[in-house]
This record gives structure tokens, sequence and C-alpha cells, in this order.
């Protein structure tokens, strides 16, 4: 429980980042989510990708609306300011705490309720504004926190707990982001550290709006046999296009792996990412054909994971805004107010 | 000849224009408006509008008056009737020995017409078509060829129009002299061929002043940029779209780099008010000032956030541009009607601050107040505007502003206090006024940092469900509302001649018809302090005024009488001794109301003696 004190000190030989900061110095406070939550794994995911890019923790905002999966950003980066704000809005926070100081990083936590029920018009609204954020939804397909209920990307056909069938359509988050123009989307599964941990860092790395939709199994309510976000269901129809490796300050490492398997795509903050494609034919840089391969994918029941699209020249928000490099939050009378002469001359045209 | 003695009248009198939506008659109406301050005499002008683009009927009314009454006055001397669909009501709403100005090309059958009013008939059409061949030249210069013969009829000077129209349309030659051509179509028409100038007319004075016209939604704009507001978040909704339209245009003109460029500010069109309100509390939470201009159902729409920014302690600025509702009422007309909505927005216990401007000029000075407060009490401030203000030119006092003006920040703990080794909690009330400090998001590696709830929390927020940790933080919400009622603007008292026992209470837009009703009510024999309300929470001194008076008027434009319900609610005292006087039809609310109403009470209050009576 979050009021027991997470003891502080650590093995000295713990290995440290580039800043000099261990895992513990990404860590937050003990979740209270069930033992087993498929949302713990990806907050580790997401303290491994911080820690393996070297951030500074206090330069993350994390911000996330209402819901079990919002709950985690108290269980990560314990010295970055987090907003557990409102349930389905956590995009609009967001987006003007983008707004206010463009300097920090933007991490999105979302749900499935949170995003594609209540949220659903945020979610839209801000992908396609473009704002510079990781948006991460840890999709499982149900509403923990009131027990039970479908969300709206529970697939039709699927089975709750206590035997009701889905008959309403799913929502899938990744097609709609493709189709609303977000510059960064993945899929992955909690249960996949070694994808998902690099989508996190190359997302972070990404400047625009970057979306992953990660499949995580409640366990408590969505786990059973009929659900179609179960661990055992999500790992027999795992479908990976592709995995990557982000490389920070490092030559590229395609030697690695057999030419014409790996592609190198250069992130604006100058890293890289090093996709290992499985699908030879699966092109990241082609909008068109990733909504056309995940709609191919998805009539045949398979969930399309890793890097689907992105686009590394992207714009955001504060360029279609074009405002000043300055954080706007740290501006003051002496630059924002126009002062008593401009004033003058206002009122005389006013008479 | 009428039959009844036509009205005569210099500087005191009210034209009233019946125009069709979408015609182009707005700025030829303003322009009218204007040439009039141009003789030194004041207007106030009013524009009644359909919720519509084209097509449905609009009005434009302006009171001449030289005494400077700049409340809506009622009745119509002068109508300008260019709309047929309404000539049956508007004819039958001019004051007897008033006058009918209207186009006369077709022939009108008498029974249209009345015979206690003078007509005045110019073939405008006819005018318009000889000179003009294209459609929309001769829709737009018709009401610049009735400015013309309007100038003549009531004596005044065209010079000052001519300047006008040349400060209009500077730098567009062909413009400029087309539009004077019309103007001197319509004059020389009228010279020609009617008795001018008619009964009222518009003498030269000198009472305006260095008054300026402005619109309250654009000073209230014009104050968010000097209050220093770098993000605006809005959804459209009338009357509130133009404070944000006027933002954007200011921020064109005030806000770019000019070196760079690049803006100084950030303006998103939310996708609804609910994304608006969360980008001003998402700004807000990480140190911007912020701000979203909306109207009833937006309010509505936004009152969870508003209760989270209660409970999270986040400022926020919302300019409530009030309209007729409930529901979506009537969007173009004018109330005050949100007042508990506001005060008391969103659930649980809550309570927030609201600022109740007069006219455009306090409300360009507390919209920049506004950012001051919510960043000094780390909560929600509204600014309570109304259409009236808000979408019709008000003459009002030069705006101000002293340079040596800081902006007031509130606490804000920063990385080198914290390096100092001081205490932060973030809901901890260290100095005793129930405001705790906030940080910035990055503010320092190691200290500082905390995570923000609209759950319980204590002083450290920490999560807590404790009872007693719930309860202490919601008695220094208390502590932070008292706190309040010292830095929001103090209510304003003016009393009577004679020492009274009766008061009135009265706010916002209700201000001009206010003041010239207590001349009408003076005139009946009445005596009446004033105490004008500038914000909730209340100063102390509302209590004080209510304890000195036997009976206190609230004046208010709304069904339930909402100020006085806060008032009797925050005050605890009994609500017999506060009278309501309200109106709330959706016109704005006049002198002649007001002091009727008042006068009545009044009147009924002086029991006559019985011995008396039936002698």
């Amino acid at each position: 429980m979050t009021y027991i004190a997470k003891p502080k000190f650590h093995h000295p030989g713990l290995k440290k980042n580039e800043l000099g900061y261990t895992h513990r110095d990404y860590e937050g406070k003990i979740s209270t989510l069930c033992a087993g939550c498929g949302h713990d794994s990806i907050t580790a995911s997401i303290i491994e990708a911080c820690y393996e890019l070297s951030i500074e923790p206090h330069r993350v905002a994390k911000i996330s609306g209402i819901g079990c999966s919002s709950k985690t950003p108290d269980y990560f980066l314990g010295n970055s300011h987090g907003f557990n704000s409102v349930h389905g809005r956590m995009p609009s926070v967001l987006t003007g705490a983008n707004l206010a100081n463009r300097d920090l990083i933007y991490l999105g936590v979302s749900g499935d309720g949170d995003s594609a029920s209540i949220g659903f018009g945020q979610f839209a609204h801000s992908i396609r504004r473009g704002v510079n954020m990781t948006y991460i939804v840890e999709n499982n397909g149900v509403y923990g926190l009131t027990k039970g209920q479908f969300s709206a990307t529970a697939d039709r056909g699927s089975k709750s707990k206590k035997g009701v069938t889905n008959t309403d359509n799913a929502i899938d988050l990744v097609a709609i982001a493709l189709q609303l123009g977000a510059t960064f989307v993945a899929r992955s599964f909690s249960g996949d550290k070694s994808q998902l941990v690099p989508l996190i860092a190359a997302a972070i790395g990404h400047k625009g709006a970057s979306f992953i939709d990660v499949i995580s199994p409640c366990i408590a309510f969505n786990n059973h046999a009929g659900s179609t976000k179960s661990f055992d269901y999500v790992r027999e129809h795992n479908d990976a296009v592709n995995r990557l490796d982000v490389l920070v300050g490092r030559d590229p490492i395609a030697v690695d792996y057999a030419p014409g398997t790996v592609q190198v795509v250069e992130q604006h903050d100058g890293s890289k990412i090093a996709l290992r494609k499985i699908d030879a034919d699966y092109d990241p840089h082609d909008r068109l054909g990733a909504q056309t391969f995940l709609a191919r994918h998805a009539a045949k029941g398979q969930i399309v994971t890793g890097l689907l699209y992105v686009d590394p020249d992207a714009e955001d928000l504060h360029e279609h805004l074009n405002t000043v490099e300055t954080p706007l939050n740290t501006l003051e009378a002496d630059t924002l107010c126009p002062g008593s002469a401009v004033l003058d001359k206002i009122n005389a045209s006013l008479r | 000849m009428p039959d009844k003695k036509p009205i005569s009248s210099v500087n005191d009198f009210v034209v009233r224009f019946a125009n069709v939506n979408g015609s182009g008659s707005a700025s030829a109406n303003e322009m009218f408006a204007r040439a009039i301050l141009r003789h030194g005499v004041p207007v106030s002008p009013r524009n009644i509008f359909p919720s519509n683009i084209q097509g449905l009927p609009t009005w434009y009314e302006v009171r001449v008056t030289e005494e400077g009454h700049l409340g809506a006055r009622g009745g119509v001397d002068m109508m300008v009737a260019m709309n047929p669909q309404t000539w049956d009501k508007d004819v039958a709403g001019i004051e007897p020995g008033g006058y009918l100005f209207y186009d006369s090309t077709k022939p009108m059958p008498s029974t249209k017409f009345r015979d206690d009013i003078t007509v005045i008939g110019v073939p405008l059409t006819a005018i318009t078509n000889s000179t003009y061949t294209d459609p929309r030249q001769r829709q737009l210069f018709k009401n610049i060829i009735y400015l013309g013969s309007l100038s003549a009829l009531l004596d005044m000077d065209p010079k000052l129009i001519e300047q006008l129209i040349g400060e209009q349309y500077k730098g567009k030659e062909k413009l400029l002299s087309s539009n004077i051509h019309a103007l001197h179509l319509g004059r020389d028409w009228a010279l020609q061929n009617l008795k001018c100038p008619i009964g009222l007319r518009v003498k030269k004075s000198d009472k305006v002043g260095d008054r300026i016209f402005i619109e309250g939604n654009s000073a209230a704009a014009l104050g968010a940029v000097y209050g220093g507001a770098t993000v605006c978040a809005w959804y459209p909704i009338t009357p509130s779209s133009s404070v944000a339209e006027a933002f954007t245009a200011h921020c064109k003109k005030y806000r770019h780099d000019p070196e760079t460029g690049k803006a100084k500010y950030a303006i998103v069109q939310g996708e609804d008010e609910l994304a608006s309100i969360g980008i001003v509390i998402g700004a807000s939470w990480n140190g911007a000032r912020a701000f979203t201009a909306t109207s009833g159902p937006g309010i509505s729409l936004m009152t969870e956030f508003i209760g989270l920014s209660y409970f999270a302690e986040i400022p926020a600025v919302i300019m409530n541009i009030q309209r007729a509702g409930p529901s979506t009422g009537m969007p173009t007309r004018t109330q005050q009607c949100d007042i508990i909505a506001c005060a008391y927005a969103s659930h649980g216990d809550t309570k927030h601050v609201l600022l109740f401007p007069e006219d455009p000029a306090e409300a360009f000075e507390f919209a920049a107040a506004a950012f001051d407060l919510a960043e000094r009490l780390q909560t929600t401030i509204f600014l309570m505007l109304d259409l009236d203000i808000g979408m019709n030119h008000r003459l009002c006092r030069p705006l101000k502003w002293d340079d040596a003006r800081q902006y007031d920040r509130g606490k804000i703990m920063t990385a080198e206090m914290l390096e100092e080794g001081r205490d932060f909690g973030r809901y901890l009330d260290v100095d005793g006024d129930g405001i705790p400090y906030r940080t910035y998001p990055g503010t320092h590696p190691t200290k500082g940092s905390y995570f923000t709830r609209g759950t319980s929390r204590d002083r450290y927020a920490r999560y807590s469900e404790e009872g007693t940790v719930y309860a202490d933080n919601m008695q220094r919400l208390v502590r932070k509302f008292e706190t309040a009622q010292d830095l929001v603007p103090r209510p304003l008292q003016a009393n009577a001649e004679r020492p009274t026992k009766y008061g009135v209470i009265y706010f916002g837009s209700t201000s001009p018809a206010m003041d010239e009703a207590i001349g009408l009510l003076e005139a009946r024999g009445h005596q009446l302090d004033r105490l004008r309300i500038r914000a909730f929470p209340f100063h102390s001194s509302v209590a004080s005024f209510l304890a000195e008076h036997d009976f206190v008027y609230v004046v208010e434009q709304n069904r339930d009488s909402q100020l006085r319900q806060l008032i009797v609610n925050e005050n605890g005292i009994d609500p017999v001794r506060l009278v309501p006087i309200v109106h709330y039809d959706g016109t704005p609310i006049t002198a002649r109301f007001i002091a009727k109403a008042i006068g009545d009470h009044q009147d009924h209050l002086k029991v006559t003696p019985l011995r008396k009576a039936v002698s």
C-alpha cells in the first residue's frame, strides 16, 4: 500500500546510467494494484525506459485520468510531478501543461475506459493537434475499479467474468490514432518487456503525438477463458511486425543483425531506432499501409504489435502555434504586458 | 399632422433601427452612434439580435443622453423601420408623438401607420437602385444612405460622419469616396424633400470627455493580455466568443517577439468546454496564467473540473459572459443568471470567487486582477460579465495601467527555497491564511515533487482516506475563502442625501440603470443608500450595510433573485428584510423598471393613517 514507506537503501553495486542514477531513482511508491496486474509490468517498463534514456526524473510530468491505469503514475518516477486528473480528461490537462512549459517531457497514462469511452473525444483531439507527448493506454478491455464492466475496447463476442457476452463493436485505438495523424503509433503487450521498453523509449524521443496501446490483462476481471485480453489469448494471437532497439549516443549496431532485416530510423532528438523487421514487407513510414495491414490482420483475429508507424520529421503543437522557445510559464510582466503607453494609444483609438 | 404633438428633445431620445440580420446594417448603425459621440453627446447603444446568421430580425438601439444615462431607457422615440417582417410591432412600439422613418419606395396602405406619430418616408430603394447596379453594393450603401438622411433630420454635422468614414476606410480611397457619396445622396434627398430638422435633434456638447467607447468582451480580453495570460483555451459560444477572438487579435498586435516573430501566447480552440477548462487547469498547474471564456451551458459542462480546481487548488480564470438560461435558454439575450451556478459550482462542498464588473473599464481591471487572485488563492476565479456589457459598446472611463505593477504569482516554492531546507507540504498552511505553497513541475531533482489528486490527501499531498485528514483540509479551504474576502474588490457604498432606513444592493450591468433610477426615486421622495457589490465572497461591509437598514432591495437580472439567495445564505440573515427586485425577460434592466418596482414597494410601506384615509 502507498502508505507503507518503500525502503530507500539499495545494493551499492547497482548499475548507474549516464547521469549516475540507478533504477531505484526512477521508481515511485509501492503499487496498490492487484498482484500480477499487467499495469505493474508497464510501470516497470516505463522505469526501465527512462533509466536507459538517462532522463532526469524531475523533468518528466506524468499525467493521468481516472482508473486503475491512471493510478500508476504514483508508482514510477517519484521525483516527478504527477497529476491524477479527471476521468477521460488527461489529454486536455496534458495539452495545457505542455503549452505552459515546452521543456518538460510529458507522459500521459490512461486506460481503455478513460481513453476509448469517456475520454474518446479528448484522446482524438489531442492526437490530431500533435501535442508533443507519449500517450500510453494500458488496455485491459474492462473497468477494473468498478469491478468488471466491459469497456469500449472489449472485442465483440468476448465474455465477461460473469459470463455476459459483449455485443458492441470494439474500438481499436491504434487504428484511430493512425487515422487522426499520430506521428508515432505502436502496440505492445504488458507481458513483453523486451518489445515494450524500447517502444516507450522511442516514443519519448519522438517529437509529436506518440501513441502506444499496451494490451494489459486484468488478472481480476479479464483473464478468463472467453476473454480476448487475457494473457493466454494475447500470447497466442500476438503478431509482431518488428522488434526494436533504441540507441542513444551510441553507434548504430546494424551490424548485429543480418542485412535487410534492420532499418535504422533517426529521430528528431538524435536518438536512433533500430528496427528488426519480422515481417520483411512492413514499412513503418507508410501510414496508409499501416492502416491496411492492421485491418487485414484484425480480420484474421491477430493482434499486431510493434512500431506500426513513425514520422521522424513530425511537427508538434508548439510549431503549429509558433510559440516562443522560452517556456510560457517563465514569462513575466516585462515581456507580457504592453504597458501604459500602448494603452493610451488604445484608448485614443476608441474615441 | 399627427394628432399628438411631436416629441421635441435635444440630446435626449432613443432611436431604434429595425434591420434584417446579415444585411450589413450593423456598421452603419454603429457609425450613427459614434457620430453622435463625436458631437460630444454620450450615447448608449445596444444590439438586440437573434441566434441566426441571416434573415431573422435584428435591432440596434441608440440612446442619446446628454445626462449620460447609459442604461437602457425603454421606449422608442424614433423607429428606423427597415424590416417588413417586424413592421407592425416596430410601429406599435413608438412612443406617442414619436417618429417613424421608413423606405417609401413602395406605397404603404395608411392602415400600416399610426395617427399619433410623425411618418417620414425616404425612397431608399429607389435612390439606391438608380445609383448602384451591383446587388451587394445596393444593400450596403442603402444603409449609408439612410444614415445620411438621418443626419439631416436630426441636425447632425455631416463633417463628423465624414471624418468617421475617413478613419474607417483609411487607405482605401475607393471605398472612402463611395461611402461619402452615399452619405450625401441620403442627406441631400432629405434636405430637399423633407422638413429638416425634426423635433429630435443632436446639438454639440462636451459631455463625453476623455471617455472611451468599447465592448466589455474586448476590454476583458485586453485585461487578460495586460494581466499576463499566456494560455487561452475556448469553445465558441454566444455571447462569449468575442472574448477569445479579441484576445487573439490583441495578442497578434502586442504579444509577438519583435525579433523572432514568435508568439508569447498559445490559443487553442478546444473541442468542447471540457477540453477548454482542462487545458486551462493543465497550464495553470504548470505555472502559466491561463483562462477560458464561456457562457452558462459551458459552465455546466466545466463543473467537474471546477471542483478539481477548488480541491486540488489549481488556479483558473473563467470569464462567464452570462446569457438567459436554463439549457440553451435565450442565447442572444442578457441576464445575470449564473450567480448560484458559479458560486457553488461542482459536486461536494465548493465555493468560488466571483467578480462583478459594472462596465468595460472594470472588466479590464478585474480581468487583469483575476490572474493575480487565481495565483494568490490557487483556485478558480470567475469574471462575471453578461451580454449587455460584453457585446455592446459602452462609454466608460479610459483604461489605466501602472507600469510599476508586477504580477502576483502567489506562493511558489522555488528550487532555492527547497535547497535552503524549507519544509514543503503542498497542502500545509504555513501562514495561517489557508493558502499553501506550491511547486511548479520540474523545479528540483529531488525535492518538491508531489502527486496532484482530486481525492483526499494529507498536508504533504500523501494519499489518505482518513476522515480527520479530509476534514482538516476542508477547514483550511474555508480559511482560504475567508482570506479571499479581503483580497477581492470591495463593495462601493453611496449614501442618500438624508439618512434613510432603506438601502439597495445591485451589481454588474445593472449599474447605470440603478444610478439613473436613484434620481427618479428621489423625485418621488424616496431616499435610498446604495451598495454595489463587486465580488463574492462578500466583504464584511455587506453585513454592516444590511444591519444598518430596515429593508434592503436587491436588484438583479434573473428570476430567482440569486444574489439575494447568496447574501441570505452566506450572512445568515432574515430574508424578509431583503426585497427582491428582479427583471428577467432577456432585455437589459431599465431605470424606469427599477424606479417603479422600488417606488411602488416604498409607497406600500408608507402606511396611511386610517382617519386620514377615510376623511
